[in-house]
């Protein structure tokens, strides 16, 4: 038993360094966010971190994006290509994860 | 499972520290993965994070991955090899076994990968991203011996390429001439050309002022093209000059010993440091056992990535035919994901997704704190891939003056892309 402690404490360690950011079970029409955002929305340098975006929000965000309402130099050529259906799974997805 | 051999051992630790709390043996299939770059190694993170009871193999010949993108920016200076090389350690603590060997054949019937040391894999499923081969024979003079003198530099392989000509840069006399030779379509990556013109431009503005650049390309236009020549003529006067087809751009013979890139009129152009790009086809290991059709590409079904010609052999990347979808990493990544829910499919289910969407950006850099960008988004029809109406696009273009703000933050942006790509590749 006196063994295992450090090694229990070793495994958690490298559990927590190959788990982070893994995301499974996203939505299909999810998987393309993750080579700007991070599959776990987790985001990147200037890119926002969108994992656990309000729902809401993140709808409205959208729309304004799809209309040219709201600065951006990219989401607004990225919103129109989603429909409204894909945008309310979108919206559920990166609500639901953390 | 009655005997624990050193492979499957390792397989099940990296299975319990991928994914704890789950208990079940990875039995449910074989999933073999055939080169690690930006198709096979997202392809590769994304099997083993979400069908944890599958095994994965994943073959590359490589110990390390230096990708293209970025590459640019080491003749830039703004990035260093050791930056944009990556390991495939983050793959194997997710208890994917990875072989460090070459794929020399595919037996589609046998269901086998035979490896050059003779070894040979078994698969359920197999996915091939092997990018890019060479036309050695389509530039006179040109073959893998020239790209000691003339480098391609189009591949990433161990780095030597991209260093190569970073030193040529460097040892280029004043007032000397850079040449590129740019290939016709289809090509990997149709920006990469005009953003490495961009970041020789930005080296020699800085370190060789009255050096040229000289670009001889095979087309008689190019991805981005505004967006480029805005930024070329506001950030390096006239130190380029694009040489189209129709102006006989066309570079058909190279004599390493002269220094000499001779055009499809025979012109010949003195160049101080040469690049040639090569024509392309896709990589050998698809070319060789069938899978790619005449013109040297591999025909994918649009919803599965199924090789035309194979049951079970999904082939992604630079390799496959996927117009509009260009020859992108982005692309490689995006598709990576269907094609493996698609092949694990009927080994696990759930069923594959019946109306993808495949994304592509590709962000240039122009120059220091200005960058642009291009996005497609694509869906499929029965019969392929199409454009969805509406979206997508390239940077807005204008005056410097209203758009530099735009410029730097997108300069920002691809440097996050970068980031995040990789990791969803290596981590
Ligand atoms: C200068 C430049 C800049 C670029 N910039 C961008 C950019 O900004 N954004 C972007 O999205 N794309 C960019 N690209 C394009 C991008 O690099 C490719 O589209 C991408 O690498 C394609 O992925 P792939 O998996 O098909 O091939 P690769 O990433 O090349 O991976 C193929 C792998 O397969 C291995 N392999 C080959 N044969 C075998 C075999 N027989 N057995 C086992 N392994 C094998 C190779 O060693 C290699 O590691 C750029 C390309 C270049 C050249
Ligand atoms: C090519 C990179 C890229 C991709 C791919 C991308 N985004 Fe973005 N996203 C950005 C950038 C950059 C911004 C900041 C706004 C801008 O400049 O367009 C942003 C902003 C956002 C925001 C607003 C965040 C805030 O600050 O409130 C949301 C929400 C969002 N993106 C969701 C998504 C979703 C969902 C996807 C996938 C369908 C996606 N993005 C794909 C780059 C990207």
């Amino acid at each position: 038993m006196k063994l295992m402690r450090p090694m229990t404490f070793l495994l958690f360690a490298g559990m927590i360094s190959s788990t982070a950011f893994a995301q499974e079970g996203a939505p299909q029409v999810a998987l393309s966010c993750a080579g700007c955002h991070g599959q776990a929305g987790e985001g990147a340098g200037s890119i926002a971190r969108i994992a656990g975006y309000d729902r809401d929000a993140f709808i409205t965000v959208w729309e304004e994006f799809r209309n040219n309402e709201r600065p951006a130099t990219i989401m607004n050529r990225i919103a129109p290509g989603y429909t409204p259906e894909d945008v309310a799974i979108l919206a559920d997805y990166f609500a639901s994860i953390e | 499972m009655t005997t624990f051999t050193r492979r499957s051992f390792g397989a099940l630790i990296g299975a319990t520290l991928a994914a704890p709390g789950l208990v079940r043996a990875q039995t449910a299939g074989r999933l073999v993965i055939v080169g690690g770059g930006f198709g096979g190694a997202s392809a590769t993170r994304f099997a083993r994070i979400n069908y944890p009871e599958v095994e994965v193999t994943l073959v590359e010949p490589w110990p390390t991955f230096v990708t293209c993108p970025y590459g640019n920016l080491i003749l830039g200076g703004n990035r260093t090899l050791p930056e944009i090389t990556h390991s495939y350690d983050g793959l194997r603590a997710r208890g994917v076994n990875v072989v460090q060997d070459r794929a020399a054949d595919i037996d589609p019937v046998a269901k086998t990968v035979s490896l050059e040391s003779g070894t040979v894999l078994d698969y359920d499923k197999l996915i091939v991203s092997p990018g890019i081969g060479f036309r050695w024979d389509a530039i006179e003079g040109y073959d893998e011996a020239a790209s000691q003198v003339f480098p391609h530099a189009w591949m990433g392989g161990d780095g030597s390429q991209i260093t190569l000509l970073r030193q040529q840069l460097e040892a280029m006399p004043q007032g000397g001439v850079f040449g590129i030779s740019i290939p016709g379509n289809p090509f990997r990556c149709p920006p990469g050309p005009y953003e490495r013109i961009s970041m020789v431009a930005q080296y020699l503005k800085q370190n060789n002022p009255t050096a040229k650049i000289l670009a001889f390309d095979a087309k008689d236009g190019f991805s981005k093209q505004g967006l480029f020549q805005d930024a070329w003529g506001e950030l390096y006067g006239d130190m380029i000059e694009w040489i189209p087809l129709s102006a006989d751009g066309q570079i058909v013979r190279v004599d390493v010993e002269n220094k000499l890139f001779i055009s499809d009129f025979g012109e010949e152009h003195r160049v101080d440091v040469g690049n040639v790009v090569p024509p392309q086809y896709a990589a050998s290991i698809v070319r060789d056992t069938g899978l790619a059709n005449e013109t040297g590409w591999v025909p994918v079904n649009a919803r599965t990535f199924e090789s035309a010609a194979a049951a079970d052999v999904h082939v992604i990347g630079d390799a496959n035919i996927a117009s509009p979808l260009p020859k992108s990493g982005y692309v490689a990544n995006s598709t990576s994901k269907t094609a493996v829910a698609a092949a694990l499919a009927d080994v696990t289910g759930p069923e594959a997704p019946s109306d993808p969407v495949y994304f592509n950006t590709c962000y240039s850099h122009g120059g220091e704190d200005y960058s642009f960008s291009v996005v497609g988004i694509y869906r499929t029809t029965d019969e392929g891939f199409v454009e969805t109406p509406d979206s997508g696009g390239i940077s807005p273009r204008g005056p410097l003056s209203e758009l530099a703000e735009n410029r730097r933050l997108e300069s920002g942006y691809a440097d996050a892309w970068y980031e995040s790509i990789t990791r969803d590749m290596f981590s």
